[in-house]
């Protein structure tokens, strides 16, 4: 049938500067331009996906990418984004697919709370010229500490769970191999050694080629469990059973045949070709006691030297799932908030589902602290975080650590054209097509990931000084160091955080 | 020892600015605009890329240690100098292609407009520490080093 | 006791350059029967036709010789080697002891028995004096007839249709560059040597130059005569191996060298367009005059003569030559047609290109 669905973008070829050099013709997987028999490029908008490559490789700048000015009479309802979806699921019947995290305006918390500094009493720390802690410790930490002192020095006797030693309260958020690409995974994990902090393999599995980065890297048992065995659990840093992710929360993981060749097949543990599909729950987990056993299964299988993480999306009880998850045993809980990413979704869940993780993780810190648990776990938080701010707002309101993901991929060239799920990345990142994946240069892409995390740790290191603290330990929880501005009450109460300009007590 | 552009092919994304830019860097102008909109004749580049399906690399002239071209030549006008890189000298080049010929590499170029080769010469007639193929790669799939 | 070389052509220089990559203080002689420091002698057809001036038929700088301290002993015969004393006796009566001694004479025009051919105006053309002759008269010429339509043949016919003199090509072989060319190529040079308005003539050859003492005409094999005023004989070239025999050196059709290029005498070599040696493709030997080549064989000499060991891999016949504005390339046996190969042909309308495997 005839399609009604006009193009999204325009591209704009400057003729005064183009040279035909033809390298959008070949640096576009999506076949936009093309050479026609003069020797000219012409450009069929149809195709474009706004990633933005050809705009970035083009020698002259010769190119822009603009919107496509598809008029549709004002309507603030029936836009044209809206009546969009419809025309395409009329000519398709099929459920809508997209990538990346939720881009629809909902509100951002980061954007409404602003953090404090030192003026006159407790002064400001310059961290070029003193130490700052930002090391932090993950895992369940005791009740209380029993010392013995003898002869000069202190002996810790009180038997510690295992730790995550992170040098920053950064890690880098789960992304699969397979929806991502080997570059992208070894690049994500050689940044995170050489910052001293962890990476995780999400639902993929861990290729045989990054074992020496095991020690920096969290494997993930996920409820499709691809690619766990024996060496897996005993080589990794620490495990983490993923019940959920702020994406699409409530269903399971999609990886389509054509992403699963050689590479994929061995590292999932799954036949070439096959669609790698993980079931909603994992189906031998219908309770949280069940949590409990497999949890216990896994600290078993690894005699209890490594910290078990459960990862959940951030819904509306949250706060008492992460109850029972703490007393179920768990050392860490990720909660991944609705602005997380993903390599494909359906389009109506990631936009709709979930709530937002600077809720979620004052809820979660909130509950735990008056169970009197909060000591039981460490808290990550994920889903969006676009900035050191954005990380150390976070910290404030309660979390130990951050999972980055979205911000990591757009370090290393992303430009959040949302078609992972096509497979076709033009940078290289979401695709299996080894003549994509090359395009990520794995020496370039861990040393933008180095440069970025560690270009944070320093502005948190400035933000932190400026408070007049010089350990991110004392900002953990501590929400008076926040102030809200535009939030209703109850938003303010969640968060704990009171309005900008009222008084400490 | 004498440094030389080798390609790390696994990491070569096939977009060919490496020929753009050597093409550039010979030119009159140095304006890549100019130089390949205005400027007649069109600048040549002295390097390929070779590819077949996703498997690509950049080759030019290997300045390798015995070079057939220099033995070829008839005129005399390819020779290596005292740094060891092999040079054309175009004003004594009579385009008979015997270098073109003999080259294991397909290095030597044919410049129709001239009726003479182009070849590397690893920048050195700009005066480039570091050849433009090099430093403009997108990916670093170039380097120029001892071996 | 120095290193001689009989000869100052590519062989030559093949030889002095390896020699000096080893061996900077033994002193080397070269001895020319020509004037020059070497040029490049396939550019004598470049020179008739005005393209190049004598400047730059230098192959290489002016301070070569003083550079690799080679004394040089130009336009004078080598005449005789005495291999037991080891030395070179000279025309004029000079005598030189070698340590090593490479001949490196290349080649001497092939002139068959054609009657007539002492007459004025019959001309060679391998050297570059045959070239200044040539020019000397080329203006007076109302036309003529070149024999032979091989490299040589066809590149003095492009120069002297240059210089707007009418030709004619006569060939005994039923196709032009038949040593290198198959059916197909040789036609695509033919039509763009016809195109030139330059007469080609195949399947003959002359018998007679006629006319008294100056050329006025030849007379073909079938009987047909042409009017000309001057006959350039270029059927072929072949060693230059008189000095050889003399002095009890094996020779074949070119002097036999083994892969190190020395011969069965000790401590003489021979290089370039003089020897035969092995055939990279095919087995047995062969006489190949061809620029790079002989080049290589001088550097494989030169290295063998100053004691270090190199071997010549054997030569492959190749050719690289622009004519009548169509470039040729051809390399290994191009020129026959063989059931057992396999071809791969593809032909546009600019190009033909064809690759045989075995």
């Amino acid at each position: 049938m005839k399609s009604y669905i006009l193009p999204e973008f325009k591209i704009k070829r400057d003729n005064e500067r183009c040279i035909e050099c033809q390298v959008c013709v070949r640096q576009c997987a999506f076949e936009v331009h093309k050479v026609s028999q003069d020797g000219s490029i012409y450009s069929e908008n149809d195709k474009c996906v706004a990633c933005e490559r050809c705009v970035t490789f083009c020698p002259t700048k010769a190119l822009t990418i603009e919107e496509y000015e598809h008029y549709i009479k004002d309507n603030a309802n029936w836009t044209a984004s809206v009546q969009r979806n419809i025309w395409k699921q009329a000519e398709t019947g099929g459920v809508l697919l997209t990538g990346m995290g939720n881009p629809k305006p909902y509100p951002i918390y980061w954007d409404h709370l602003l953090l404090n500094a030192s003026q006159v009493t407790n002064p400001s720390i310059d961290p070029l010229r003193e130490p700052m802690e930002l090391r932090t410790y993950l895992g369940s930490k005791p009740e209380s500490l029993e010392v013995e002192i003898s002869g000069g020095s202190v002996r810790l006797k009180t038997k510690v769970s295992p730790q995550l030693k992170l040098e920053v309260p950064i890690m880098f958020s789960a992304m699969s191999f397979g929806a991502i690409s080997y570059n992208a995974c070894e690049a994500l994990a050689r940044a995170a050694t050489e910052l001293g902090t962890y990476c995780n393999t999400g639902e993929g599995g861990l290729h045989e080629k990054l074992y020496k980065y095991a020690d920096h890297t969290i494997v993930q048992v996920a409820s499709g469990r691809f690619g766990v065995h024996k060496k897996y659990l005993e080589k990794a840093a620490a495990l983490e059973i993923k019940i959920g992710q702020g994406a699409k929360p409530g269903i399971g993981g999609h990886l389509p045949g054509e992403k699963v060749g050689e590479e994929v097949s061995r590292t999932r543990m799954i036949p070439v070709g096959s669609d790698a599909l993980s079931p909603a729950p994992h189906h031998d987990i219908y309770s949280i006691e069940d949590l409990s056993q497999l949890i216990y299964s896994l600290k078993e299988a690894t005699e209890y030297t490594k910290p078990v993480s459960v990862k959940i999306a951030a819904v509306h009880n949250v706060a008492a799932i992460s109850s029972g998850i703490a007393r179920a045993g768990a050392d860490i809980i990720a909660i991944d908030g609705f602005r997380g990413g993903t390599g494909a979704a359906p389009t109506v869940i990631r936009d709709n589902v979930g709530i937002p993780v600077e809720l979620a993780i004052a809820a979660v810190d909130s509950r735990l602290r008056e169970e009197g648990i909060r000591n039981r776990v460490s808290i990550v938080a994920a889903g969006g975080f676009r900035s050191s701010a954005d990380v150390i707002k976070a910290i404030a309101l309660g979390a130990d650590a951050v999972y980055i993901a979205t911000a990591a991929l757009v370090a290393m060239g992303c430009h959040v054209c949302q078609k992972c799920y096509t497979g076709k990345c033009n940078w290289g990142i979401a695709t299996q097509d080894p003549k994509l994946s090359k395009r990520l240069n794995p020496d370039i892409a861990a040393e933008r990931l180095y440069n970025l995390v560690a270009a944070w740790a320093h502005e948190i290191s400035e933000m932190l000084g400026g408070m007049g603290i010089n350990a991110i330990e004392s900002l953990k929880g501590n929400r008076l160091h926040l102030r809200a501005v535009g939030l209703t009450k109850e938003e303010m109460d969640v968060l704990g955080v009171k309005v900008a300009g009222a008084p400490l007590s | 020892m004498m440094k030389r552009v080798y390609a790390k092919e696994e990491v070569c994304i096939g977009c060919r600015l490496c020929e753009v830019y050597c093409a550039v860097e010979h030119s009159l102008s140095r304006d890549i605009i100019r130089a390949y909109k205005y400027e007649q004749p069109k600048p040549e580049p002295r390097v390929t890329v070779e590819e077949k399906e996703h498997i690509s690399f950049a080759l030019q002239c290997r300045h390798c240690d015995e070079p057939l071209c220099v033995e070829a030549c008839i005129t005399g006008a390819m020779m290596k100098d005292e740094s060891g890189r092999v040079i054309h000298r175009e004003e004594k080049c009579i385009g008979c292609w015997t270098c073109v010929l003999v080259c294991p590499y397909g290095a030597p170029r044919r410049d129709l407009s001239r009726g003479k080769v182009v070849k590397c010469d690893l920048c050195q007639s700009t005066g480039r520490e570091i050849p433009a193929c090099v430093e403009m790669c997108p990916n670093r799939a170039l380097v120029f080093e001892e071996r | 006791m120095s290193y001689v070389v009989i000869g100052n052509s590519v062989a030559s220089v093949g030889a002095i350059e390896a020699i000096r990559k080893v061996d900077k203080k033994t002193p080397i002689v070269v001895i020319s029967d020509e004037p020059y420091s070497v040029y490049s002698r396939p550019l004598i057809s470049e020179y008739l036709s005005g393209k190049v001036g004598e400047e730059m038929m230098n192959y290489r700088d002016s301070d070569f010789y003083e550079r690799n301290r080679v004394t040089t002993k130009f336009n004078v015969k080598a005449v005789s080697i005495n291999s037991r004393t080891k030395r070179v006796r000279l025309k004029n009566e000079e005598e030189i002891e070698y340590k090593k001694l490479l001949i490196a004479t290349g080649g001497i025009p092939f002139v068959p028995p054609i009657e007539g051919r002492d007459k004025d105006g019959v001309f060679t053309f391998t050297k570059l004096d045959d070239a200044k002759r040539l020019k000397a008269r080329v203006e007076s010429f109302n036309h003529l007839v070149v024999i032979g339509a091989g490299l040589i043949g066809l590149k003095v016919t492009e120069s002297l249709r240059q210089r707007g003199v009418p030709v004619t090509v006569v060939e005994l072989s039923n196709r032009v560059m038949s040593t290198v060319l198959d059916e197909e190529a040789g036609r695509i040079i033919r039509s763009a040597i016809e195109r030139e308005g330059v007469e080609v003539i195949t399947g003959l050859t002359v018998e007679e130059i006629t006319g008294k003492e100056k050329v006025t005409g030849v007379k073909l094999t079938n009987g047909n005569r042409i009017k000309c005023d001057a006959v350039v004989i270029a059927i072929g070239v072949i060693p230059n191996t008189s000095l050889a025999k003399d002095a009890g050196i094996r020779v074949n059709r070119g002097i036999i060298t083994d892969s190190t290029m020395k011969t069965n005498i000790p401590h003489v070599y021979a290089a370039g367009d003089v020897t035969e040696g092995p055939d990279y493709l095919s087995k047995g030997n062969r006489v190949f005059p061809i620029w790079p080549n002989a080049y290589i064989q001088g550097k494989i000499a030169g290295y063998n003569m100053a004691g270090v060991k190199r071997e010549f891999t054997g030569g492959i016949a190749m050719n690289s030559i622009e004519l009548f504005g169509v470039p040729v390339l051809t390399a290994g046996l191009s020129n026959v047609e063989d059931e057992n190969l396999e071809v791969l042909k593809k032909s546009e309308e600019s190009t033909y290109k064809k690759n045989g495997y075995t």
